[in-house]
């Protein structure tokens, strides 16, 4: 069986600078994964790397077991339809309203009808708390909820991989108390598969069944747990004063 | 023996350094402001009759209400120490101020080597001279994603976005008359000016109405309609697509399988397309009756006269040859607006750099291609 994300040696790099090296990771299927580390360790560029948007100047990354930079153009898109992306600002097209927004995937996509499309509109931001928004603007809308109407258009096409980058960002304690719960409830009750790239340690001990931690110091990946597990049982002191938040001053 | 910063009044800040063999104690007091000036540590130490001195410590006991001065005063003396090796004693500070000097004790930041080493001068042109050749196959290939777009809409395999289109053709449309209009008119105004002046001298004042009519049907009404709409919607699609990509609108069409040209460029390019030989035909009429008007103050000139005499002139094909050079145009203007916005960096600031190269650009492309389709025409005497 594959797994639907398949990372091996896989180096990420801004031009000349090597960001990190040697990343070999399997995520489970119906996993909740976390991607964690220090700010510029390179977890939203994994990101960038797992859904295709940079291509790896070495190694591979195979989503439900196909190589999305060496895929065609059609066998890419087919690909990409069983993803769903959430960005950390949102990234909903400011120019549609929020029905529209997650309408779009399902008129270019899908061959739904106008109806069908309608329905599975209305059902999707249902389910992330926004039933009645669906006529507003992005802009007349509050962080927290653009969040979830940008989960409400990745889910859109009911993917097997949902990617979110930062979910918490910008997020008031209840609001993004409130993501993790959908977060979770996604991957127990629909099983879908979810990364999730973060630096929130209370997301992470609250969403993650894995998590694996970027260390930007040895430029790769050093440890891959269960996040309890590696707070309680450290692998080096990176991770120990991450996990732990010790900024390792004495004051 | 001992030295202080300045012989002042009791209130204000003050450092007298008193020497006890190798060991200084630096004894702080009055009110330590940043407004107020205060020697350097090394300076005052220079002055103190221990010139190497084995320790620094200080005695606060008479020190007031302090800022941000001492602490700068403190991180002098600090620094002074690590570099000779003088033993920093901050045991006589009070706690809130050994407490920030901590704090502002600098954390080397972690620097990550790159692979290579920075290049050469020869190298660097030889890197600049790639990254032209890799702008312009960029070019190229934008170029190739469009036609494809393009094609692929005519054969029914893309959805037209006419919502944006239609935006496009408002803006290029009522939106922009107003300075289409201004500009037409006073382009009009300064070619029969210009003609009024040295033709009368040859009393040939009445072709006046030869060179209005052939300059803004040929040249003037297309150039300048391109060069208003590159500065004014060219900028604005870069600045619009740019601010996408910044948000990462485009990144979320992207991982979608959506395509950003498909959804985003085609219908702003053939908006463009559409309303440009619309506004320069506008345009040259404006700029006829700014002629018109000139030449009858000017001249003497009948209206009669003057469009009996312009008519005589200019051609049908000289209209169409402007209408002609205002579709290339449009095409230009959204191209290079588009392609400028798509390839935006990710802050705020790339946006604005990218507005500017679009219209930099743009009206780079359309004086080249006025200047080639003027030759063209030339040589199969259009």
């Amino acid at each position: 069986m594959t797994h639907p994300v398949e990372v091996t040696d896989l180096t990420m790099q801004y031009g000349p600078l090597v960001v990190m090296r040697d990343l070999t990771f399997t995520i489970e299927r119906g996993e909740v994964f976390v991607i964690m580390g220090g700010s510029g360790s390179g977890k939203s560029t994994l990101l960038k790397y797992l859904v295709g948007l940079r291509d790896a100047p070495s190694g591979t990354v195979r989503i439900n077991g196909e190589e999305l930079a060496a895929s065609d153009r059609d066998a890419r898109r087919r690909n990409l339809r069983r993803i769903g992306v959430l960005y950390q600002g949102g990234a909903l097209w400011s120019g549609l309203t929020l029905a529209e927004n997650v309408a779009l995937p399902l008129e270019e996509l899908s061959e739904l009808d106008a109806d069908s499309i309608a329905e599975v509109v209305e059902l999707k931001l249902a389910l992330v708390g926004l039933r009645g928004y669906g006529g507003f603007y992005p802009s007349a809308i509050s962080g927290g909820m653009r969040k979830r109407a940008s989960l409400a258009r990745a889910m859109a096409l009911d993917p097997d991989v949902l990617f979110f980058d930062e979910p918490s960002s910008g997020l008031d304690p209840i609001s993004a108390s409130r993501l993790d719960d959908l977060i979770r409830a996604l991957a127990d009750s629909f099983g879908t598969t979810i990364v999730v790239v973060t630096h929130d340690l209370a997301s992470i001990f609250r969403i993650a069944d894995r998590a694996l931690f970027l260390d930007i110091s040895q430029r790769t990946m050093t440890a891959l747990g269960d996040p309890a597990t590696l707070r309680d049982t450290p692998p080096n002191d990176e991770v120990r004063r991450f996990l732990t938040r010790d900024s390792g001053s004495s004051t | 023996m001992h030295a202080r910063t300045a012989p002042a009044a009791p209130d204000r800040a003050a450092a007298d350094l008193h020497s006890h063999g190798d060991r200084i104690v630096a004894v702080l007091s009055g009110t330590w402001q940043l407004e107020e000036t205060t020697s350097r540590f090394d300076r005052l130490l220079a002055s103190s009759s221990s010139a190497s001195p084995r320790s620094i410590a200080f005695e606060t006991a008479a020190l007031g209400p302090w800022d941000s001065s001492l602490l700068i005063f403190l991180r002098q003396g600090q620094s002074y120490c690590e570099a000779n090796d003088v033993a920093f004693d901050t045991t006589g500070l009070p706690a809130r101020i050994t407490a920030l000097l901590a704090l502002a004790t600098p954390v080397p930041e972690r620097v990550l080597e790159t692979e290579a080493p920075a290049p050469s001068r020869v190298a660097q042109l030889g890197l600049a001279g790639l990254a032209a050749w890799d702008s312009a196959s960029s070019a190229l290939a934008f170029l190739g994603e469009v036609a494809d777009s393009l094609l692929r809409l005519l054969t029914g395999q893309v959805r037209m976005q006419w919502r944006t289109f239609w935006v496009v053709v408002q803006s290029n449309g009522s939106g922009a008359l107003p300075i289409v209009t201004l500009i037409a008119l006073l382009v009009g105004v300064i070619i029969a000016f210009l003609g009024a002046v040295v033709l009368q001298r040859f009393g040939a004042g009445y072709y006046v109405s030869y060179l209005v009519g052939y300059g803004m049907l040929r040249e003037m009404g297309a150039l300048m309609t391109g060069i208003i709409i590159a500065g004014r919607t060219g900028a604005g699609f870069a600045a619009e697509l740019g601010s996408m990509k910044v948000t990462e609108e485009l990144d979320a069409y992207s991982t979608l399988g959506i395509s950003p040209v498909d959804q985003l460029v085609l219908p702003r390019v053939l908006g463009l397309f559409v309303m440009m030989p619309l506004l320069v035909v506008y345009a040259d009429l404006v700029g006829i009756l700014g002629g018109m008007g000139v030449a009858i103050a000017l001249i003497d000139l009948t209206p009669t006269q003057f469009i009996g005499g312009l008519l005589s002139a200019v051609s049908l094909s000289d209209a169409l040859l402007g209408v002609f050079k205002a579709t290339i145009f449009g095409l230009i203007i959204g191209f290079a607006g588009c392609m400028q916005g798509l390839r935006t960096g990710s802050d705020a600031s790339a946006v604005g750099r990218s507005a500017t190269s679009a219209v930099v650009l743009g009206i780079t492309l359309i004086i080249l291609a006025n200047a080639i389709v003027d030759w063209l025409a030339a040589l199969w005497l259009i």
